[in-house]
């Protein structure tokens, strides 16, 4: 099976503060569920950059990222036209008939594009998704009307509370009183602890971690389960709430 | 036609690319995407005799032309990798493999090889005394000839396959070292293992690898693993598998005449997973552009 492709950029600008997104056309035979990541080859540096996929049809994906260091600042400078080496459909992603009727999509900043497509995956298997995303403050915020697009209740949560309810993704569960059966979640670390501890159905948490291959060959994000050693990047990142061990 | 066969300790390669220790796994990762079976062999992950987490995250640090790894020897330890991972591996991978064994005393290197000489598809022992991520383990047994030698000689008796003994280059004279294994009874001498480093994130102000270090690989210790060959081939009249940096089939070509009768690729295989399969494509395209009949007339080459 061939997993490198190279990639077209038709669309790269800024949604939020440090936030951009970008589309990428090219072959998406490789990706089989939302949740799953590809791995971009920058000139100059060594390693891929790790980037979760928001969504992916025939003809490509659509991805968000932070520029957080080295690598997403070139990638935030890359303009339509050029071309990036990339390793395509990495990861395990979510299932969606894991759920009930009523699942709880929960998205922490940056962690919110994976969710887009779980999301529309959930709608489109006749579910009754509620969505909460949490930012820092207002100036933060990104994906929101298309989440609102599919006619299904978004909260948003922001820790100043410049936009939405003020606080957290678990003080805005909180506040509505939901009824949900399970939970899928993507976002920073103390965000999941959080909601693992909030909430009492079962779940898919998806994590970050340092990676150095993302398929599973150099044991580089192995993390300890309930059931053994599991590699971030290729047994992950979705980790079933069962099996976490914080 | 161009002949890209070598031989290796009796071994009949079909090609001297084979992929280092640690960047492959048991190979089922990379028999997913293309057929392994076109390699010359290769190395599975560093086995000891308990099953072992290795260290804590994060164990990757990133280098120019490089990368810093401090996983510690994570594997599922030596009775499970025979039980479970080689008969796995032998449905996707039908030549021999090189088993590749790393301990924490003299015994458990005797033990670990006693029992992988009981196994059929390995056609090669290759015995790391170089770890650097480990403490106490691997690299303490590499640092003098005499350590060497003695995991040499007791790995020695337990076993009849070809062994390769698997040297760091953090040492003062890895040549001594390369003579004291061979003295003892080695088949061959692999080298060499990752240079130790250490990366600090500007920011936190802390090293980057929980481990504080780890070794460093990739294109930029591509010169140091090709002088350190050199050096031991002209000291040495064992087979060398050379191995450091190796990214492309001129590269390989490099290698062989520094004295290389094979050749590891190792962090390659991480960046680009086609890397083994794209150097073994082109290995024939250049050779005839170098006006190499046949790879094995190579090795060795810039000493004379």
């Amino acid at each position: 099976m061939n997993i490198r492709e190279f990639y077209t950029i038709t669309e790269n600008r800024p949604v939020a503060r440090d936030v951009f997104k970008m589309r990428l056309a090219g072959n998406t035979a490789a990706f089989s569920r939302p949740g799953q990541f590809l791995n971009i080859a920058l000139d100059g540096l060594f390693l891929r950059r790790p980037i979760s996929v928001a969504d992916y049809d025939e003809k490509g994906v659509w991805i968000y990222y932070k520029v957080v260091g080295e690598g997403t600042r070139r990638m935030s400078a890359m303009i339509p036209g050029e071309t990036l080496d990339v390793l395509t459909g990495l990861g395990n992603g979510f299932d969606v008939t894991k759920s009930g009727v009523h699942p709880l999509v929960v998205g922490g900043g940056v962690g919110a594009p994976p969710l887009y497509r779980l999301t529309r995956e959930l709608c489109g298997a006749g579910k009754a998704p509620h969505v909460i995303l949490g930012f820092n403050t207002a100036s933060d915020l990104f994906l929101v009307a298309d989440f609102q697009a599919m006619g299904i209740p978004v909260t948003v949560a922001t820790a100043d509370g410049s936009a939405g309810v003020r606080g957290f993704v678990t003080d805005a569960l909180r506040e509505n009183e939901l009824p949900y059966d399970y939970v899928y979640t993507c976002g920073p670390e103390p965000m999941l602890h959080a909601l693992y501890d909030a909430t009492n159905v079962s779940g898919q948490y998806s994590f970050e971690a340092r990676m150095g291959c993302g398929f599973g060959a150099c044991m580089g994000c192995s993390c300890k389960t309930k059931y053994g050693y599991k590699r971030i990047c290729r047994d992950g990142p979705v980790l079933e709430k069962e099996e976490i061990v914080w | 036609m161009v002949d890209t066969r070598v031989q290796l300790s009796g071994l009949t390669l079909d090609n001297p690319v084979i992929p280092a220790s640690g960047t492959f796994g048991y190979g089922y990762e990379f028999a997913e995407l293309y057929d392994i079976n076109l390699l010359g062999s290769f190395s599975f992950k560093g086995t000891t005799r308990e099953a072992r987490y290795g260290n804590p995250l994060p164990r990757i640090a990133e280098c120019p032309a490089g990368m810093i790894n401090s996983v510690g020897l994570q594997n599922p330890g030596i009775d499970a990798v025979i039980s479970q991972e080689l008969p796995r591996m032998r449905k996707v991978f039908h030549k021999p493999v090189i088993a590749n064994i790393s301990g924490f005393s003299i015994d458990e290197y005797v033990e670990c090889c006693a029992k992988i000489d009981q196994e059929e598809c390995v056609g090669l022992i290759e015995v790391n005394v170089s770890c650097p991520n480990v403490h106490n383990g691997g690299m303490s047994f590499g640092v003098s000839p005499e350590s060497a030698a003695l995991v040499t000689r007791e790995v020695r008796k337990v076993t009849r396959k070809p062994i390769y003994i698997k040297l760091s280059p953090n040492v003062t004279d890895i040549v001594s070292i390369a003579v004291a294994c061979e003295k003892a009874g080695a088949d061959g001498i692999s080298l060499i293992n990752t240079l130790l480093g250490m990366r600090i994130d500007l920011r936190t102000r802390r090293p980057v690898i929980a481990n504080k270090m780890g070794g460093f690989s990739g294109r930029a210790i591509f010169p140091v693993a090709v002088r350190m060959v050199y050096q031991v081939a002209e000291a040495v009249s064992i087979p060398i598998m050379g191995m450091g940096g190796v990214s492309s089939a001129r590269d390989v070509v490099e290698m062989m005449l520094a004295g290389a009768t094979a050749v590891q690729v190792g962090a390659a295989n991480l960046v680009n997973p086609y890397a083994c399969r794209d150097i073994i494509e082109d290995l024939p395209r250049v050779m005839e552009s170098l006006g190499i009949h046949s790879l094995k007339e190579i090795i060795g080459g810039a000493h004379r």
